[in-house]
């Protein structure tokens, strides 16, 4: 909380150097996240994917994996869910949708599981390890989007768009253009699922354990290695389908370089909330509505929508530093060195 | 021969970010303080050096105010990895993201609503040769942070502080102190190579580092955490670059190949495949002396 009202601080003070008047622009910015259906939907659609991709940090995080390749495997799987979204002749829109989320979610999984083996089976780090794959997956679906094979003819290296089938129907009833869609339900049952998953499961609890002392778990009869690389499977899946709401709900093929910010978006996100599924919920929700308010602010006033971008920047910044401020409060700490 | 010696002295042009931002991920890592805040200190970088050299109509002042720049961007991040002893891969992130939305966000701010501008013939540095004098001062930092880690005693606590913070801590080196300087100095060495960029190009344009803060902390690992190493790295990260675009057209080889090798060989090189990068022994842990003095 208190790095939200520094954040909002900081906020205030350069509005007000850009010569704004920084209650204006908090109008501005309430109107357009959530004055009208309109703008709640809009809302609500860039949350979608930062649910998601919150959950993928957060997961990981539990097991004491920082993976911050979050955007590098909703890149894989956003091209994996416009591959078959394309080029699979499948009548059913059902089926033809949940087979486009779940390959994207498996090809995110894989993904991630890279760093996952590298961290579990040679110990190399897995931040650089992720980052790398990062780049390595904006460069190679670079390479396939332009192979004729997938290009729509034209300049633009994108893909051809997916077929109807493989819609997510866009909610509608909400707002007549919005582009939220049912992937906002497919994200609010993932929060469900990886809160149940981490506090009633067994491999959750594994997941917990790994990360608060991977010593201990290995002499409880933990495998670390199978469960670092599950974590970071499961991050990757949840990443990978938030790939996947992109295509198949919001721009219906896939382009390069793809739209950017929602796996780094996704570590603000699991931060803020404390890795708390439902709290990642309510953290996503807000940061989707400095998303939408932004857009809104850059339109109507002189100060650009990154000024959003800053925003989050300074809240992990504090919400950093405020873990230690707690945890400088006296307490028994048992060492492991 | 024409296309061999363009080629040669292209891969030394695309190298030099490489060089500087590599230079200063050595002093972060080496003491003992992760940074992969390297790309928004470049950002930060590029951003004040070509707005200070837009308005002054000096290149060289708009050096200073990138390298000033920089090591400011550095000490945030040792006052929350060192003082505060905040997660050290947190407050990276929260760098560059601090690095791609302020730059964007000043940049609209001075350049009237504007994500790019371009730089004057009287904002820009003059050639020395066939290179920027950039160039000469970036491998020549290298040069002298190998020779300062390697021959100095300074250098010596540096790494020591970075391998064994308790053992140097005994011996009276003031761990914190040290790391201090490791860091503030890798922001300005990438604030330097970040000033590299629209100072050789002409322009600054929104995420123009477009990634090399990252390829420099590869080419950091892939050089076995050596200044050395990493010059080395960055000399071959630069002849993929300058390859690639030597090619694009020519060949059928994809440009993404070249693209992606810096990335690939740092997975594997991290992975002990060829040759293991074994990273500093106290690298990513803050350093508290168990018990301050009652």
């Amino acid at each position: 909380m208190l790095s939200l009202l520094l954040a909002g601080l900081v906020a205030t003070v350069v509005i007000a150097l850009l010569g704004e008047n920084p209650l204006h622009v908090a109008s501005v910015m309430l109107s357009g996240s959530m004055g009208s259906l309109r703008s709640l939907a809009n809302t609500l659609e860039e949350a979608t994917p930062l649910i998601l991709t919150g959950l993928c940090v957060a997961v990981g995080m539990r097991s004491g994996l920082f993976n911050i390749g979050g955007e590098g495997q909703l890149v894989v799987g956003a091209f994996v869910a416009a591959w078959l979204g394309t080029k699979l002749p499948i009548a059913n829109p059902t089926v033809h949708v949940l087979i486009c989320v779940l390959a994207a979610g498996v090809a995110g999984a894989m993904w991630a599981m890279i760093a996952g083996v590298l961290r579990a089976r040679f110990g190399a780090h897995e931040v650089i390890n992720t980052i790398m794959l990062n780049y390595v997956a904006f460069i190679s679906t670079n390479y396939l989007v332009n192979l004729p094979y997938f290009k729509k003819p034209g300049q633009i290296p994108q893909t051809f768009d997916v077929a109807a089938t493989a819609y997510l129907p866009r909610l509608t009833f909400l707002y007549k253009y919005t582009r939220l869609n049912a992937g906002l339900f497919i994200a609010l049952a993932a929060v469900v699922v990886v809160w149940v998953l981490l506090a009633r499961t067994r491999l959750g609890f594994e997941i917990r354990t790994v990360g608060l002392n991977p010593l201990a778990s290995r002499y409880a009869g933990i495998s670390v290695v199978r469960t670092m690389i599950l974590a970071m499977g499961i991050g990757g899946f949840l990443a990978g389908v938030a790939g996947a709401e992109r295509v198949l709900g919001v721009h219906k093929h896939f382009i390069s370089p793809f739209p950017f910010g929602y796996g780094f978006g996704g570590i603000a996100v699991a931060l803020l909330a404390r890795n708390n599924p439902f709290g990642i919920l309510i953290t996503a929700i807000f940061f989707g509505a400095l998303a939408s308010g932004g857009a809104q602010v850059d339109m109507v006033t002189n100060v650009p929508r990154e000024l959003v971008t800053v925003i989050q920047a300074v809240i992990i910044l504090f919400v950093a530093c405020e873990y230690l401020i707690r945890r400088s409060k006296p307490k028994e700490v048992c060492s492991s060195e | 021969m024409v296309i061999v010696v363009s080629l040669a002295l292209a891969t030394i042009r695309k190298s030099v970010p490489l060089v500087f931002a590599s230079t200063g991920g050595f002093f972060s890592e080496r003491s003992g303080v992760i940074n992969i805040g390297l790309e928004g200190m470049m950002l930060f970088g590029a951003f004040s050096g070509a707005i200070i050299a837009f308005f002054s109509h000096n290149a060289w002042l708009g050096v200073l105010a990138a390298a000033c720049v920089g090591g400011l961007i550095g000490c945030l991040h040792a006052f929350v990895t060192i003082v505060l002893r905040a997660n050290q891969i947190i407050s990276g992130v929260a760098i560059n993201m601090l690095g791609a939305g302020t730059t964007v966000f000043l940049c609209q701010v001075f350049i009237h609503g504007e994500r790019s501008f371009s730089l004057g013939s009287q904002d820009r540095l003059t050639s020395l040769g066939p290179f920027l004098p950039l160039t000469y001062i970036a491998f020549g930092l290298a040069l002298g942070a190998a020779l300062f880690c390697y021959r100095t005693v300074p250098g010596l606590r540096l790494r020591a502080v970075g391998e064994h913070p308790r053992a140097a801590d005994t011996q009276g080196v003031k761990v914190n102190r040290i790391r201090f300087f490791g860091v503030v100095a890798s922001g300005v060495c990438a604030g330097l190579g970040g000033a590299y960029l629209p100072l050789f190009s002409g322009s600054f344009a929104k995420n123009m580092t477009a990634g090399q803060g990252f390829i420099a902390l590869a080419a950091l690992i892939f050089g076995k955490w050596n200044p050395i190493g990493a010059v080395a790295a960055s000399l071959l990260f630069g002849f993929a670059d300058a390859l690639q675009e030597t090619l694009q057209g020519r060949a059928h080889l994809p440009a993404q190949a070249l693209q992606v090798l810096p990335y690939v060989v740092t997975m594997i090189a991290l992975a002990g495949v060829i040759g293991r990068s074994i990273p500093p022994g106290a690298i990513g842990k803050p350093y508290e002396r168990e018990k301050p003095e009652a």
